[in-house]
């Protein structure tokens, strides 16, 4: 078992209030990315988890047990640091084989669980060698293997890829997936990269101010964002963003600005009328923008400028200036585009977000 | 690094290497002649003719003989010994606790807490002996080894507090934190994982605070009073000087073998002790 | 906000298995500091306090006495030794920071660079520190003596004196050679602090400067020296304290004659003391060197924290 629930958790240092009334239910197996800017809360909501923060209100509970005051050493959880912290004096062996020493575990039992451990992490020939004699790929699988070695309810993980070199870092990443698919231990894992959110998590928590954004599955963040923070966080490269006024016309909304005129979907016209006279952010996603073609009608393309062509092999990132505001679009790798083109830009009209200007909430 | 000419090389790193090595070692090589020269030749006028004051034909062991037959020179290595090395584990243990606390643990007053040793670190033993002997005599410690044992501390915990504190500042958070969620307590955290990592520091400032006590020497002048409780810096001083009358053969194998103790112990940890006396300015 | 709805009832706390007073930070905090709060307690902070209740009685050994106020204060006040001590303290202590400061600049410089034999080098130029500073007091003493003074020997062979020089029994003599010989415990520790800071800057920095056209002096006081500067601070503070309360070097060199012109704080407190049994005029002399020893500490801690806030 290993149900996480944290409920009005909130942390306070001094004056700053650090995690703001935190609510989150953490099922059995579950792996669960917190994700936002550095700063956001995220790691601190993990430390109150793991016991190494006090809870200034609210409480944590694992497994129906409220831990609060329960010291980290009970809680029957196992951590993984962003710089590994692998003991330096001690051997990968015993590196892995202290949180079972600590739980007075039979020394059989030890070795037995160290192998086993070593097995899947593919770190068996190191177990005679220090820390320090380990690269950076090695150290970050002892890490690992010290943590599935205690069959813990939970595994913590605090930004534990970021160390690694980029190349490096794609392959744990999807070592860390199979892992969890084989093991099914309930996971906590912190990250400030939202691709490895995206791709880690069954479910993404979006974290800013010590505030929580949205829970959802990634999917979910990405087709329907909460609020302009989310949709602004999640995708990359980031979605554009552009204030309009909501112009109401022939029975036909538009959402206007000095470079920009775009008719509001069908779909949308009703939950967006009542906003008529009024600004709202739009949001466009780079990928959801494409150069238009005759096949697309004309309330759903709009003139630009081409400032940067940035060509990536798969797609080219257009940056271009649409009024008084830049956008990026993601087009087709065969399009021909230059600095100064004026080129127009279709929309799928499906894709298109909205949000108050003044709450940044979704409309 | 050294450029230019050759000559350059010799006015300006040579020749003042040098002067600085004679200046600074010339007191031991004098010490060591006059431990190993006979009588005679040490007691001849230093204008006298056809005298070389700097190397003798005629090596004696008459002084160290002397010292260790007829004084209780051994009976004060030992004391010195004894006294140094409890004194050393007992400003270690109180020493490497206070600087985990002071260092990694966060409770109020911790910030003037680490002020007031520091400034007892600074505060010298010539400052307080004179209160400091009434008290060990109120206490009957007076002419005991406990009388040295129980003050050193004084000086010595200050320092290896200040120290260790700034061992245990470098040792990353996570380290503890992880032994902690491993399953051990704060105690068996500290125990098990911050203190063998701190060993390199531990070590510096043992072997800074040995030398330290092994060479202190207003208490142990003050505190002691019979020729055989007394420490090698104080027998020496005061044993082997009658009145006016200097026995600077025995005197000088007496500073020779003294310091030896001293100069092993550092030879053997030279990169700590350095690195312990560094530390024990920066913090 | 979203917010998922929690299903799970929440079940009481148990009240924990063991009652751990050590998982709290305070109390572990507190109970590691016990044996060094009660340490220190017992032998620096009471002391401290008994030292001036002794100051402000005629206490004798042996003799408990009776309240006077000031008046050992006032005696020593009016004593013209104590005044020498006064002046020859301030005096010892200038005059070997100065020499120290700069000698010890000078060969952590020359140990900065390459060559071989550094680290041997190194080692045996610490010596004089760690050596038990009253034995090799004694070899200066044995070198210094009267009659038999090795360096009268070298001076006369080298043709510049005739005579002999009575190196201690002359009080401006003896200064100076008490003077050298604090010096030259002192350089080492000068030196291998210094070394130690100017190996943490950059050689970058002087190679830049370099090539900015800057001459080796120019270097060093633009560059070497500023950044230098922390350290040199913080290891002058710690040597004038040490050198302001140094008893052991007067002690055996001249035991603060002839004729008492020699004293330094330290040792007249000593003989005040301890040689004559005036406990409490002992006690008045050496507490009168804590109001400049108090305010070379909080020199020193303000010059830390300074640091530290940068």
């Amino acid at each position: 078992m290993g149900q996480v629930v944290l409920r009005n958790v909130n942390k306070f240092y001094d004056s700053v209030h650090a995690v703001k009334d935190v609510n989150l239910q953490i099922r059995d197996k579950e792996f669960v990315v917190f994700v936002g800017p550095s700063g956001c809360g995220k790691t601190t909501t993990l430390r109150m988890i793991a016991g190494l923060e006090a809870i200034s209100s609210g409480d944590v509970s694992i497994d129906g047990q409220v831990v609060n005051n329960l010291p980290p050493m009970d809680r029957d959880i196992a951590m993984v640091f962003q710089n590994y912290a692998l003991y330096p004096h001690m051997s990968v062996y015993d590196n892995m084989a202290f949180g079972l020493k600590m739980r007075k575990f039979a020394r059989r039992e030890i070795a037995k669980r160290v192998q086993e451990a070593a097995d899947i992490l593919d770190i068996g020939d190191y177990l005679k060698r220090k820390p320090r004699q380990l690269s950076g790929g090695q150290r970050q699988r002892v890490a690992l293997g010290r943590a599935i070695v205690r069959h813990p309810r939970v595994f913590l993980f605090d930004e534990p890829l970021s160390n690694l070199d980029a190349k490096l870092r794609v392959q744990m990443r999807v070592e860390l997936k199979k892992l969890h698919q084989r093991l099914g231990t309930t996971a906590v894992y912190v990250t400030h990269d939202q691709v490895e959110a995206m791709t880690l998590g069954d479910r993404v928590v979006v974290m800013r101010d010590g505030v929580v954004q949205q829970v959802g599955e990634p999917l979910d963040l990405y087709n329907s964002p909460a609020n302009r923070f989310v949709a602004g966080f999640i995708g990359s490269p980031a979605m554009n963003f552009a204030t309009v006024t909501m112009m109401d016309g022939n029975g036909r909304l538009t959402a206007k600005n000095a470079g920009l005129e775009l008719e509001v979907p069908q779909s949308q016209i009703e939950r967006l009328r009542r906003h008529v006279g009024r600004e709202v952010t739009i949001g466009i996603r780079p990928e959801n923008l494409h150069v238009a073609t005759n096949s697309d009608p004309a309330g759903f393309t709009f003139p630009s400028k081409v400032e940067v062509v940035e060509q990536l092999g798969s797609e080219i990132l257009l940056d271009v200036r649409v009024g008084a505001d830049t956008m990026v679009a993601a087009v087709d790798p065969t399009i021909r585009a230059r600095v100064a083109d004026q080129i127009n830009l279709a929309v799928n009209p499906a894709r298109l977000h909205f949000f108050d200007a003044q709450t940044e909430l979704a409309l | 690094m050294i450029e230019g000419a050759r000559w350059r090389r010799w006015v300006f790193f040579y020749l003042p290497m040098a002067m600085f090595l004679v200046f600074l070692l010339f007191p031991f090589y004098w010490m060591i002649i006059t431990s190993f020269r006979p009588d005679g030749e040490l007691y001849r006028p230093w204008n006298s003719v056809n005298y070389n004051p700097f190397w003798t034909t005629r090596p004696t062991l008459e002084h160290v003989r002397y010292l260790f037959e007829e004084t209780l020179f051994s009976q004060w290595l030992w004391n010195t010994t004894f006294i140094a090395l409890v004194s050393t584990v007992i400003s270690l243990v109180c020493g490497v606790f206070a600087g985990y606390a002071l260092s990694r643990l966060s409770f109020p007053f911790a910030g003037s807490l680490g002020t007031g040793i520091f400034i007892t670190y600074l505060v010298p033993q010539t400052l307080l002996f004179i209160p400091l002997a009434e008290i060990i005599r109120n206490y009957k410690l007076g002419d005991t080894p406990w009388s040295l044992i129980l003050t050193y501390p004084t000086f010595l915990i200050p320092f290896c507090t200040w120290l260790m504190m700034g061992y245990f500042k470098a040792i990353p958070r996570e380290l503890e934190e992880c032994a902690r969620i491993d399953g051990a307590s704060r105690w068996k955290a500290m125990l098990y994982i911050i203190i063998p990592v701190a060993i390199p520091g531990i070590l510096s400032a043992g072997i800074f605070a040995f030398t330290l006590s092994w060479n202190e020497f207003i208490y142990a002048l003050v505190f002691l009073s019979s020729p055989e409780q007394k420490t090698v810096p104080v027998g020496v001083t005061s044993e082997l000087i009658r009145g006016d009358v200097f026995f600077w053969g025995p005197l000088m194998a007496g500073a020779l073998l003294g310091s030896v103790p001293v100069a092993i112990a550092y030879s053997f940890f030279v990169e700590h002790y350095v690195s312990g006396l560094t530390g024990s300015v920066k913090g | 906000m979203a917010v998922q709805a929690i299903e799970t009832t929440f079940g009481e706390a148990p009240p924990p298995r063991r009652q751990r007073l050590l998982e709290d930070e305070r109390w572990l905090a507190f109970m590691l500091l016990v044996p060094t709060m009660v340490l220190l307690g017992m032998f620096i902070a009471y002391p401290f306090a008994r030292g001036i209740l002794l100051s402000v009685t005629n206490s004798r050994v042996g003799v408990p006495g009776q309240f006077v106020g000031l008046a050992n204060y006032y005696k020593i006040w009016n004593d013209t030794i104590f005044r020498t001590a006064v002046y020859n303290t301030f005096l010892y202590t200038a005059v070997t920071t100065v020499f120290k400061l700069g000698l010890g600049l000078w060969l952590a410089m020359l140990l900065n660079r390459d060559f071989r034999g550094k680290a041997f080098t190194r080692a045996f130029i610490l010596l004089p520190f760690i050596i038990p500073t009253v034995l090799s007091t004694f070899a200066w003493k044995w070198m210094f003596d009267p009659t038999f003074s090795v360096l009268n020997w070298v001076l006369y062979h080298l043709g510049l004196i005739t005579g002999r020089i009575n190196w201690l029994g002359d009080p401006d003599l003896a200064m100076i050679s008490i003077i050298v010989v604090n010096i030259w415990r002192g350089v080492p520790f000068f030196a291998i602090s210094l070394l130690a800071g100017l190996q943490t800057i950059s050689p970058e920095l002087n190679e830049a400067a370099a090539i900015d056209g800057a001459k080796p002096w120019q270097r060093f006081w633009h560059v070497t020296w500023p950044l230098l500067l922390p350290v040199t601070m913080v290891v002058v503070l710690f040597s004038v304290i040490q050198t302001f309360a140094d008893f052991q070097i007067v002690y055996v060199m001249t035991g603060g004659g002839p004729a008492n012109a020699t004293h330094l704080f330290a040792t007249y407190a000593y003989q005040i003391g301890v040689g004559t049994g005036l406990l409490s005029e002992g006690a008045a002399i050496s507490l009168a060197m804590f109001p400049i020893l108090f305010l070379v500490v909080i020199i020193q801690l303000l010059y830390i924290r300074r640091v530290e806030v940068r």
